[in-house]
């Protein structure tokens, strides 16, 4: 095959049914049987982060865009929490369901083929950034920190981010010829984001090339963008540039992660 | 006359992985209701067989029909009918054993009352029902492989897929699912098992397909193949080499082999041959045994080591 047929093959729109959610219900009773643990960490660690940062190192920090700095970093907290959601549910949760338990195997015996066991994959990694998220937004609005009703729009934005992040995953998962190959994509793309994606400090203190670069290349800068404008409902410049750089990239990471992983399984 | 019913049909069917010819353009059909053994050393093209019938590996050439549907076409209406019991526990850790039936029938659109009930059945029938609520991990393989069974039969399979159903089990556990194999036959259930004991085999199949190096090298009833290939008898002796003469002077047509100091004696003579024989030839440490499936699959297929 040529590049170009190649490059067309993993392009190829999958055949998708309401199966996936056979799949992602799957995943949903597994989370729910412990939800205990699932639910607890999630809820202790933006307070954490709250406390430490926002009020102790922000004592330290002037207002950024007249706002205090615990109210700047209570979205990038949401991010976060969207992106690590999903993010690691599509690599180490995947990968060991994949590899580990042969449950994909499993699966894809009954009537549920493989484009919708990846498909349903991804999105219950969204869900988990759904859920996530929401747990931290809930400590946010405990805090007091939230300043417009846009924020209810923020589950659709965790939902759709977090699937775009899914996608992602699910591409280097595709790659991955073992678990601790993850630990690349964890160190040079998920903590480089985390740090440098408008997250805690405003994207414009750095270098003109660092900005262009998170701007073009990090999820994360443009989950922040979007959460950050519905949690303080200071929408001065239009979301929808980053609406569409997550549209877009979403829907070639999730074609691309699909045909991908049915390359890698189904040899 | 109508002859049985063809249930599965291949046809110059092939395979590779890149450029390795894993199935080699073999054809076979499977007759509805019966039994039928793939046999083979490892690496034979038995698996590989296997999950083409249910459609997770696509052909590199050929033709493969179940219930006269192509699997490239209709892979779902395939895989509603078949029940697999693959070789590797890929039983869910995450669930019990109750819990792994009902997922797994889900991905079937089997609704939860009827999945109840009927894995309720199968827990009974595999002997599990006391492990009911029991998370996977503390079964022993035994019962996995009894769960894995119970799970390839949730859908109400006509045609079950058992890839090496009973490799690493204790004689009790072998026993039991053979009897299980035996009862769900009778119920008209139509049984392709891949196997390399040739025990098993002889005493579950009524066909044998003998595969090779992606061939399928031989195939006909058990009890024809032996004896087709090894006859009725086979006499074994230690090595000696005054024996050694004697039988080639006695058998002359005989296929005698010497494995770790013994001599096997295969003839196409009938039974009683090798009585006379040793009456007249009194000789220390003879033994004559019936020949069985595993002298034609040694025969067919060689001795040398498959990794």
């Amino acid at each position: 095959m040529t590049r170009a047929n190649h490059l067309a093959a993993d392009l190829r729109l999958p055949k998708l049914t309401y199966r996936v959610w056979r799949v992602w219900r799957r995943d949903w009773d597994v989370f729910m049987k412990t939800f205990k643990v699932n639910f607890f960490p999630p809820l202790l660690e933006p307070i954490f982060y709250l406390v430490a940062l926002g009020y102790g190192l922000g004592q330290f920090v002037q207002p950024i865009e007249g706002q205090r700095y615990i109210q700047f970093i209570a979205p990038a907290l949401v991010s976060i929490s969207i992106m690590y959601g999903s993010f690691f549910e599509c690599t180490y949760g995947s990968f060991v369901r994949m590899y580990f338990q042969k449950t994909f195997d499993a699966i894809i015996t009954t009537p549920v083929n493989i484009e919708e066991v990846i498909a349903g994959e991804m999105l219950w990694g969204a869900t988990r950034s759904l859920i996530s998220s929401s747990i931290v937004l809930a400590v946010v609005a405990a805090f007091g920190l939230i300043a417009s009703p846009l924020f209810v729009l923020i589950p659709f934005v965790a939902f759709f981010a977090g699937l775009m992040f899914s996608s992602i995953a699910m591409c280097f998962t595709s790659l991955a010829p073992n678990i601790d190959f993850f630990n690349y994509p964890a160190f040079l793309f998920i903590t480089p984001m985390f740090l440098l994606s408008g997250t805690f400090f405003p994207l414009t203190d750095l270098p003109e090339f660092i900005q262009l670069v998170a701007k073009a290349l990090f999820p994360l800068t443009h989950t922040v963008s979007i959460t950050r404008g519905l949690l303080l409902g200071n929408l001065e410049q239009s979301p929808m540039l980053s609406l569409f750089w997550i549209g877009a990239v979403t829907i070639v990471f999730f074609v691309l992660s699909i045909n991908l992983m049915r390359r890698k399984l189904i040899k | 006359m109508a002859g049985p019913e063809v249930i599965i049909s291949a046809h110059s069917l092939a395979r590779k992985y890149n450029d390795f010819l894993a199935v080699d353009n073999i054809d076979f059909r499977v007759y509805k209701g019966e039994c039928c053994g793939f046999l083979g050393p490892n690496g034979a093209g038995k698996t590989t067989t296997m999950k083409m019938i249910h459609c997770v590996l696509p052909l590199s050439g050929g033709e493969l029909t179940v219930a006269g549907m192509s699997v490239t076409d209709k892979p779902r209406e395939i895989k509603k009918m078949i029940g697999v019991a693959p070789q590797e526990n890929n039983l869910d850790p995450d669930f019990t054993v109750l819990h792994n039936l009902l997922v797994y029938a889900r991905y079937f659109d089997i609704p939860k009352a009827v999945a109840l009930r009927r894995s309720d059945e199968l827990l009974g029938f595999f002997q599990l029902e006391e492990k009911r609520d029991v998370t996977i991990e503390q079964l022993s393989t035994g019962m996995k492989r009894r769960l894995i069974l119970a799970r390839a039969l949730i859908n109400d399979p006509q045609i079950l897929l058992l890839d090496e159903p009973t490799t690493g089990l204790d004689p009790q556990a072998r026993h039991l699912i053979w009897d299980r194999v035996r009862a769900l036959r009778k119920q008209g259930v139509t049984i392709i098992l891949t196997t390399h004991y040739m025990d098993e085999a002889a005493e579950l199949c009524d066909r044998a397909l003998i595969m090779d190096n992606g061939k399928i090298i031989e195939e006909g009833r058990p009890v024809d193949l032996v004896k087709k290939h090894v006859g009725e008898e086979v006499l074994e002796i230690e090595f000696d080499e005054q024996v050694m003469k004697t039988l080639k002077k006695e058998f002359p047509e005989a296929r005698l082999e010497l494995v770790s100091e013994r001599i096997r004696v295969f003839t196409d003579a009938p039974h009683g041959t090798f009585e006379n024989f040793l009456k007249n030839f009194p000789t220390k440490g003879a033994m004559i045994r019936n020949a069985n499936l595993e002298d034609v699959f040694l025969k067919l297929t060689g001795r040398q080591l498959r990794e």
